[in-house]
């Protein structure tokens, strides 16, 4: 039997009212090992202003690569607040198979749901001085003037944070994903 | 059971574009710049699994979260979640949320002129069973006017967020209600081309579920990707 997936359909302006009984913004607890590192950022929407109702989800691996352990399930959903600001608080995932036995570098999967999208964006964010990215086989299917979009930076002024925004539309705007 | 190794890719004509200029918002928000194909990794192929320590007994009764019963018209609403190849997703979470019969939210944003429900807060979820099967009871949700275009009225809808058993399964989505003729004109039900894919989004009524006396039942299933099957060499199908 052969059925077709049900037609997405947007989250709208009122998804709070559904989603953020699961807000989880601190995704591992004191005993998941692991270095700890902040990530905070802001939707920004075609006019440059900030989209104060979005909903951020990412997914990602344990220290040691692994997806969905006892310990540590690697799911985290943040609301966007007035200023558009989303924020987790994790462990930096280790490096994860990739295609043909390929190593990728340490990433996180991110599904970005708001009113004005009929389907999820979907992108990743990397880490800042990962030697890992340069050979990893989703940055290089990336053009290479847009991949510094996917590269979290360092906070200025926030040791331990690390910054990574979703930027919608125009010249610095986010590589998103055909997933 | 095969690993799996890519979820199938949308048929044309049955997933929304971002661009849709008929539903204004997109216009500020859709990507301008082309999407880059993804292949699935173990990132893609892997999902969350949530669980009874987090879906309550009673959240899937949206008639009882308050002290008193909500106005409006009891339903059962039930279905079941299955994926292309027809095979069922058990123990996925199921997230519901809509307006109350008079077709008000109770959120801040929401200003429309009608009266908010002290009984009712429009917010379920429920995990499949191992066949798949999920069941809410809630009350039927009232249409509304929104700012899209000049007398612009959404259909009675239920907004519902899936898992799957895997990230690139995540779905959001809305049901609607057989023979609404606010269907027609909603830009958001006819963001795809393909009809027998909107109609998919409206649920049937289902003489089944419905309890004599008590509430009509509509049913909803709904279709997450499906893993991409690699033909068995010298299996049973038929050569193609």
């Amino acid at each position: 039997m052969s059925l077709h997936a049900t037609t997405s359909q947007t989250v709208g302006p009122y998804l709070h009212i559904g989603l953020t009984w699961l807000i989880i913004e601190d995704l591992a607890s004191a005993r998941v090992a692991g270095e700890r590192v902040s990530i905070e950022g802001r939707v920004i929407d075609g006019d440059g202003k900030p989209v104060n109702d979005a909903a951020v989800e990412i997914w990602q691996a344990d220290s040691r690569g692994r997806y969905g352990t006892k310990s540590f399930r690697g799911f985290g959903r943040s609301a966007t607040d007035a200023n558009g600001v989303f924020r987790f608080r994790t462990i930096k995932p280790g490096s994860v198979p990739g295609p043909g036995g390929v190593v990728q570098a340490p990433h996180i999967g991110v599904n970005v749901f708001m009113r004005g999208q009929l389907k999820q964006l979907v992108s990743r964010i990397y880490f800042p001085g990962e030697p890992s990215n340069a050979k990893d086989p989703v940055l290089s299917l990336v053009p290479a003037e847009r991949r510094a979009t996917l590269i979290a930076k360092e906070a200025a002024g926030k040791p331990g944070t690390l910054g990574w925004n979703v930027i919608l539309q125009g010249r610095d705007e986010t590589v998103f994903f055909d997933c | 059971m095969a690993e799996i190794t890519s979820y199938r890719r949308p048929v044309p004509g049955t997933q929304p574009d971002y661009l849709f200029p008929p539903y204004a918002s997109t216009v500020k928000r859709a990507p301008t710049k082309p999407l880059v194909r993804l292949p699935h990794t173990q990132t893609e192929l892997t999902g969350p699994v949530f669980g009874y320590g987090e879906v309550k007994r009673g959240d899937h009764d949206l008639t009882k979260q308050h002290a008193g019963d909500p106005i409006g018209e009891r339903i059962i609403l039930s279905g079941r979640v299955l994926d292309e190849n027809g095979r069922p997703v058990p123990n996925t979470l199921v997230e519901i949320w809509q307006a109350n019969s008079a077709g008000r939210y109770p959120h801040r944003v929401d200003q429309h002129d009608a009266p908010t429900d002290p009984n009712f807060t429009g917010c379920g979820r429920a995990l499949t069973d191992k066949r798949g099967h999920y069941r809410f009871v809630t009350i039927k949700p009232g249409e509304y006017p929104w700012r899209n275009h000049y007398n612009a009225w959404r259909p009675a809808h239920v907004h519902f967020s899936l898992f799957g058993q895997a990230f690139a399964q995540r779905l959001v989505t809305q049901m609607y209600f057989p023979g609404d003729p606010l269907l027609a004109e909603d830009p958001m039900f006819n963001c795809v081309p393909d009809e027998r894919a909107r109609n998919r989004l409206i649920s049937a009524l289902d003489w089944e579920t419905t309890i004599p006396e008590v509430a009509l039942g509509y049913r909803f299933d709904i279709v997450l990707r499906g893993p991409e099957e690699t033909p068995m060499e010298g299996g049973k199908g038929r050569a193609r």
